[in-house]
């Protein structure tokens, strides 16, 4: 190929100066309006009026219980979602059998269920007049409008997150790895622990943390569990509501930048596990030997298509 | 290729595939859990729809106000995923195509609507919008109103689907062949040609996948159109309300049908993006 081909094919395959930067500058004013812009309101609305408002409005006793009944609901619904998750990924990434691709449709069956309906299926389950309603009355124990409704809302919304992430990620790596450490004597577990965790690593935090997110920040379907009891079963998006129904703006946006923050901070631990994941992938790529049998390989098959 | 996959693949089957342990305990785990928290629940729904008559349902799934929360709905989420199929590639386009300073900020910025919760989203996009927000105050004078009517709730969900396209296109075009459009070049075709005729046909399936997801979870979202909608009833009332108004009014049996209703359309949704992530797959080339 003579050199001016070469140019020519280089240049082909990108556009004129100016096209870049408008394009660029196009999707970072959209960036900009739709994404930033609402971020800095948050913070500018919950400080609006001087850092001392904003102090007493996080102070209130209110705003207390829903930060910690926020938290029980993340730290029940997490765990929970996270062994469902290995579970769930062990056994459709690991293994061939009959409905796997029916099983992998279900699991993430609750992404795409409106949240609100979410909330309903529980009243209609454990509600006065649902199916264990008269049942539950008798014994004294509530589920809606209590906190373990909120709890089951939670994690019926969060559901699939984490397997989600961890089915393509085992699905890629393949069996090989655990195959030659049950060959060499290890025990499930120690296969678990030792082979398949270290790998997953990166794409597990990374479920964990969005699963998080999702828990803390749920709102449609815990708004139809909750009833709304100030104090006792208000979430902290909740409180947030009800504040800003009560035209309390500058406390409902303190309550709300704490969110804000805890959305940031979901970012950050993301894209870090995200680096983190690259370039472990790429220091295997440089070294791995079979990496260099596969290169050729796969240009004789392309040659040969 | 193709045969060649096709001959590697009862290759990997034969393969001694239960040598790991663990198949039967996480299966049925799996299986268990599924039923308790989403199965189960679901079906109570739809056993309850069942003991309405169909005339009840019907009216309770066709009244004038649900009709018209459809509308809004439908519409409102095909207006903000079609915005999104545009933005979205051209985002996922610039991130992948282009370097240029604070790249890897904006690209971790992209997931902020699945990180923010909605109900924050909301009252922060009400308060940007409203006629005296840093927003609205501009298109006030213009007498256009963005806040409390639909054009609020298009806003709101183009928030929170913007994520989907970026990040379905962006992995595709990452993985795109450039050998592909050094060809196209050097036979001649302009940049617009080689886009048109070689890079769209192949990010094709993804925008689609990306599209369907974010109009998916438009027509489920609540928490970030509430705020911004006004909510007046045969205006800006979107279905998930219409379902929460006729609780408040203990009428269970109408909340249950119009959310039979709403299950039905996203169980048909998630069916329609898994072909299509199926499709995609079998568009790039990759192993099923």
């Amino acid at each position: 190929m003579s050199s001016q081909m070469i140019r020519r094919a280089e240049a082909g395959t990108t556009e004129a100066a100016w096209v870049r930067y408008t394009l660029i500058g196009i999707s970072l004013v959209f960036l900009f309006l739709f994404l930033v812009l609402p971020l800095a309101a948050v913070f500018a609305e919950a400080l609006r009026k001087g850092f001392d408002a904003y102090w007493e409005a996080l102070k209130e006793p209110d705003a207390w219980s829903a930060i910690w009944l926020t938290l029980i609901t993340a730290l029940i619904a997490v765990p929970l979602n996270l062994v469902f998750g290995i579970a769930a990924a062990w056994c459709i990434a690991k293994y061939e059998f009959k409905g796997k691709s029916v099983l992998t449709t279900l699991v993430d069956l609750p992404f795409s269920v409106s949240p609100v309906v979410a909330g309903l299926v529980y009243v209609l389950m454990f509600g006065a007049q649902g199916w264990f309603g008269p049942w539950l009355q008798e014994h004294d124990i509530k589920i809606i409008f209590a906190v373990p409704g909120i709890v089951l809302a939670t994690v019926f919304v969060t559901f699939p997150f984490i397997a989600r992430e961890l089915i393509p990620l085992m699905q890629a790596q393949g069996n090989e790895e655990e195959q030659a450490a049950i060959v060499l004597g290890a025990t499930g577990w120690q296969t678990f622990w030792y082979v398949t965790l270290p790998n997953i690593k990166w794409g597990l935090i990374y479920g964990v943390i969005l699963c998080n997110a999702r828990a803390m920040g749920e709102f449609g379907a815990v708004s139809v569990v909750s009833g709304h009891i100030r104090g006792q079963t208000n979430t902290m998006p909740l409180h947030v509501e009800i504040l800003y129904n009560e035209y309390q703006s500058v406390a409902a946006f303190a309550v709300a930048s704490l969110l804000a923050l805890l959305a940031l901070v979901t970012l950050v631990i993301k894209s870090v596990a995200e680096w983190r994941h690259e370039r472990e992938m790429k220091a295997i790529g440089d070294f791995s030997p079979e990496n260099v049998k596969a290169a050729p390989l796969d240009l004789s098959l392309k040659a040969a298509s | 290729m193709l045969t060649s996959s096709a001959a590697a693949a009862p290759a990997k089957r034969r393969a001694p595939a239960r040598v790991l342990p663990g198949f039967k305990i996480t299966l049925g785990y799996t299986l268990m859990y599924l039923c308790l928290i989403v199965l189960i629940p679901l079906s109570a729904l739809v056993f309850k729809t069942f003991t309405l008559t169909w005339d009840e349902f019907w009216a309770a799934v066709t009244g004038p106000r649900v009709m018209a929360s459809y509308r809004l709905t439908f519409g409102a989420s095909l207006i903000a995923a079609l915005v999104n199929v545009v933005f979205g590639l051209l985002v996922a386009w610039v991130l992948v195509r282009y370097q240029f300073f604070g790249k890897k900020l904006v690209d971790a910025l992209v997931d902020l609507p699945f990180a923010l919760p909605t109900a924050v989203a909301g009252i922060s996009l009400t308060a940007l919008l409203a006629g005296n927000g840093w927003v609205g105050q501009y298109f006030e004078p213009m007498g256009i109103q963005l806040a409390f009517n639909p054009n609020g709730i298009v806003i709101a969900l183009i928030f929170s689907g913007s994520p989907f396209l970026v990040r379905t296109v962006q992995p595709v075009l990452e993985d795109a062949e450039k050998e592909l459009e050094e060809a196209a070049s050097c036979l001649g075709a302009s940049r617009w040609q080689t886009f048109k005729h070689i890079i769209f046909p192949s990010i094709a399936p993804a925008l689609l996948t990306g599209f369907a997801m974010a109009f998916a979870r438009a027509i489920g979202e609540y928490g970030s159109v509430i705020f911004i909608a006004g909510n007046m009833p045969m205006i800006s009332e979107i279905t998930p309300l219409i379902i929460i108004g006729k609780l408040e009014q203990y009428d269970y049996a109408g909340a249950t049908a119009v959310a039979t209703v709403m299950l039905v359309i996203s169980f048909i949704l998630l069916l329609i993006i898994n072909g299509l992530q199926a499709w995609q797959r079998r568009h790039s080339g990759a192993p099923v």
